[in-house]
């Protein structure tokens, strides 16, 4: 009966959208297996975290007030006046923060399989740029509540940006709405979060999302022989099945910590009053906070906070264009060097993490 | 030409009266301490020479031959007779017509009042050794009240009358205790001037006057302690022990809280307790004994209900709640609280049990909202235990289709 609905449906809308093509791809696609395979559900992850981040921002966009004066306290309504008020402004925290983790996983994953070599260059390039953006969310939103920890590191992030030369200036004035973190800033970081950079980032998305259809899943170098030999998963239903399990599995972590570590709302923003001990970025800032605080104050007589921006903006770059620069992967031959590169950054990445929690 | 003449001469003399101090450039160049200490001293900086106090003439070209400057038959006084100091100060500072060139806010009086204090008094009576106004300024080298480095500036008054005050050879000759300074300091007041460094505390001269320095009689402490303390005073002045205290002559703050050395009180010290001070002139079987007691009471009943609602609420924040609420409430009861032991000093059961009542509402409200809150936590847990059990009843669910499928396959 339901069955015979579904078809009606599906034939109904088929007559008018010509989906039979749609349905052949979904009912031919499939996913390379390998020993690997587990690596391509970080993708999937992340858009599933992104999808919590936009219905969960529209639910908090019914009460948030972006100004200075009623930022904190509508937060605070939220969390104790609005019915699941509290879930949703937690979900909507913790699922950012499991966004960031999921897209840095998916791109060391892509990373250290190659998949970004020829032909998923634009998809590599779109990914590197949707982290960004996912970071960009990250930093405006810290900001949002207007509480007091926020405020600090808002001021200090903001100051870095404008140590970057030649532009800094007009950036840090750009990004604050003038020479200090005021209102302004929260009203332009409200902005962005929810227009400027969810538009940019849907855009991405979808192209993301069209090139991985069009060109299938990448196989790493090391699996392609076994790859060859193997027919794959089919998408529908064994993989769809599985991504849906891996979603579930991800939604009953996301409640847990929701529900078992609200997210605080700290004291509220006072530009007058001192900053308080123990400023911290988001944790995905700490790695580039720490190593420009551990940095000595000049370096062969240039600042050294100047070093370590122009240091990080050299890797930032060579990063983002890695396929023009992985030669050897591009002619599907290995090339160990990056790998050692790479693990050898992610560490720089976890120590310099780890010492910016327990460095005083 | 008449006029460029005139000119002339008014540049002249305009030259001697702002610049030329011949007693300073001199003293100066033999390293005398008063004339090096001239450079920061606000009357060298209001143009006010050595030879307006010392007399002599400053513009003399001595040529050698000092005694020229200095001659007595020019005014020349040399160092002032201490008994002079308070008039040849008031010279000045007691003319409101020349000081309000300088400050029209600055009070003219401080000679008058100078006159009054036991210090003045035992001046003209030819005492050498009681403070007068360079005792406590300085001679030179004297800088504003409101400069840090003032030995009157509020953070270094203590200091200043202890110099002599706390000296006990100095003060042998007037029988009077020199521990006031060490009591001062070991005191609510003396820890908040020095360890907190608050101006507003007050020091010697906030309750003993500085130029018309008096030590208060009985009948005036609690005037002194009321200009800060008001609310105590007009509760004590309407409560039973102000009659009985003026009967006896016994003062009134100081019988309970001491003088110098004042201690921070506690709620022990209202009661029926070793530490009440109540016990000290009340016994057992009076009246009076049994209001003791239930003040004190009153007070801890208060005390422990705003510690029960601290812990439910603390619990609740501990656990993740939004309570800010709830600690607006408690800072309300904590208001009540500090009211209550204000009440004290009606020494009256009832106005006091109506604040604590109040009290005692508010710390209710503040225990509820922390016991709701707590309510909400093991909801919120149960919902998320029920809800995180669903889901990985679906994640299984999938699972177990998967392996079907690829089973079938």
């Amino acid at each position: 009966m339901l069955s015979s609905l579904g078809e009606r449906v599906f034939h109904w809308l088929d007559e008018r959208l010509d989906l039979q093509p749609i349905q052949r791809f979904v009912r031919e696609k499939s996913v390379p297996s390998h020993r690997y395979s587990w690596c391509y559900f970080f993708g999937g992850a992340t858009l599933f975290f992104f999808m919590i981040q936009v219905a969960t921002g529209v639910l908090l966009l019914l009460y948030y007030k972006p100004t200075a004066e009623a930022a904190f306290e509508s937060v605070r309504f939220i969390m104790t006046e609005v019915s699941f008020g509290w879930l949703i402004r937690s979900l909507h925290s913790w699922s950012a923060n499991l966004m960031v983790l999921a897209a840095f996983l998916h791109m060391a994953t892509v990373f250290f399989m190659r998949a970004y070599r020829k032909p998923r260059e634009l998809t590599w390039y779109t990914g590197a740029t949707l982290l960004l953006l996912a970071m960009g969310f990250g930093f405006s939103g810290y900001l949002l509540p207007w509480n007091e920890l926020a405020f600090f590191a808002t001021r200090v992030g903001t100051d870095m940006a404008g140590k970057v030369p030649l532009v800094g200036r007009f950036l840090l004035e750009f990004l604050r709405g003038g020479e200090d973190v005021t209102g302004a800033t929260l009203t332009r970081f409200f902005g962005f979060h929810v227009a400027v950079l969810p538009m940019m980032a849907t855009a991405l998305i979808l192209f993301h999302l069209l090139a991985i259809q069009r060109q299938g899943m990448s196989v790493p170098l090391s699996q392609k022989e076994a790859s060859t030999t193997n027919a794959g998963m089919p998408f529908f239903p064994n993989y769809f099945l599985r991504e849906l399990m891996g979603w579930a599995i991800a939604l009953a972590i996301l409640a847990a910590l929701a529900s078992l570590f609200p997210w605080e709302l700290g004291e509220e923003a006072d530009a007058f009053a001192p900053a308080p001990a123990g400023i911290k970025p988001e944790w995905y800032f700490v790695f580039m906070f720490q190593t420009l605080k551990l940095l000595p104050a000049t370096v062969a007589g240039v600042e050294g906070e100047l070093v370590g921006l122009l240091a990080f903006g050299l890797a930032g770059l060579a990063w983002f264009f890695v396929p023009v620069l992985d030669i050897r992967s591009s002619r599907e031959e290995p090339s160990r060097w990056l790998t050692l590169m790479g693990v050898a950054a992610l560490l720089f990445i976890a120590i310099m993490t780890l010492l910016g929690y327990v460095m005083p | 030409m008449m006029r460029a003449g005139l000119t002339f001469l008014l540049m002249t003399f305009a030259g001697v009266a702002l610049g030329q101090d011949n007693c300073l450039d001199c003293h100066r160049e033999l390293e005398d301490p008063a004339a090096l200490a001239m450079s920061e001293d606000v009357h060298a900086q209001a143009s006010v020479s050595c030879a307006d106090c010392h007399g002599g003439d400053r513009t003399i070209e001595t040529e050698g031959d000092y005694q020229l400057a200095m001659d007595p038959n020019k005014g020349f006084i040399g160092v002032p007779d201490p008994g002079d100091i308070p008039q040849l100060c008031g010279r000045c500072h007691s003319d409101a017509s020349y000081m309000h060139r300088f400050d029209p806010n600055l009070s003219v009086d401080q000679v008058a009042q100078y006159w009054t204090s036991v210090h003045g008094q035992r001046l003209r009576e030819g005492a050498t050794d009681v403070a007068q106004c360079a005792s406590c300024h300085h001679a030179h080298g004297v800088v504003s009240a409101k400069d840090p480095r003032s030995p009157v500036y509020p953070t270094r008054i203590p200091e200043t009358c202890g110099a002599c005050h706390a000296d006990p050879e100095h003060m042998a000759a007037y029988g009077i205790p020199t521990d006031q300074l060490s009591e001062y300091r070991a005191g609510v007041h003396g820890r908040a001037l020095f360890d907190r460094g608050d101006l507003g505390a007050p020091t010697c001269n906030s309750c003993h006057g500085n130029h018309g320095a008096a030590p208060p009689g009985v009948t005036s402490v609690s005037l002194v302690c009321g200009t800060c303390h008001g609310v105590q005073k007009e509760l004590f002045a309407a409560s039973p022990h102000q009659e009985a205290f003026d009967a006896i002559d016994e003062p009134e703050c100081e019988s309970c809280h001491g003088n110098h050395n004042i201690e921070a009180p506690t709620d022990d010290f209202v009661g029926v307790g070793d530490e009440a001070i109540c016990m000290t002139c009340h016994g057992e079987g009076e009246p009076a004994y049994g209001v003791a007691a239930t003040v004190h009471e009153e007070i801890s009943n208060l005390k422990g209900a705003m510690a029960a609602a601290r812990e439910v609420v603390d619990r609740a924040a501990r656990a993740g709640m939004e309570v800010s609420e709830a600690e607006l409430v408690l800072i309300d009861a904590n208001q009540t609280l500090v009211e209550s032991r204000n009440l004290v000093h009606a020494f009256a059961v009832e106005p006091l049990r109506e604040k604590v009542e109040e009290g005692l509402a508010l710390a209710t409200t503040a225990r509820e909202m922390g016991v709701a809150a707590l309510a909400e936590v093991d909801y919120r847990r149960k919902g998320l235990a029920l809800s995180v059990f669903f889901i990985l009843l679906l994640a299984v669910g999938l699972y177990l289709k998967i392996r079907q499928i690829e089973e079938r396959e």
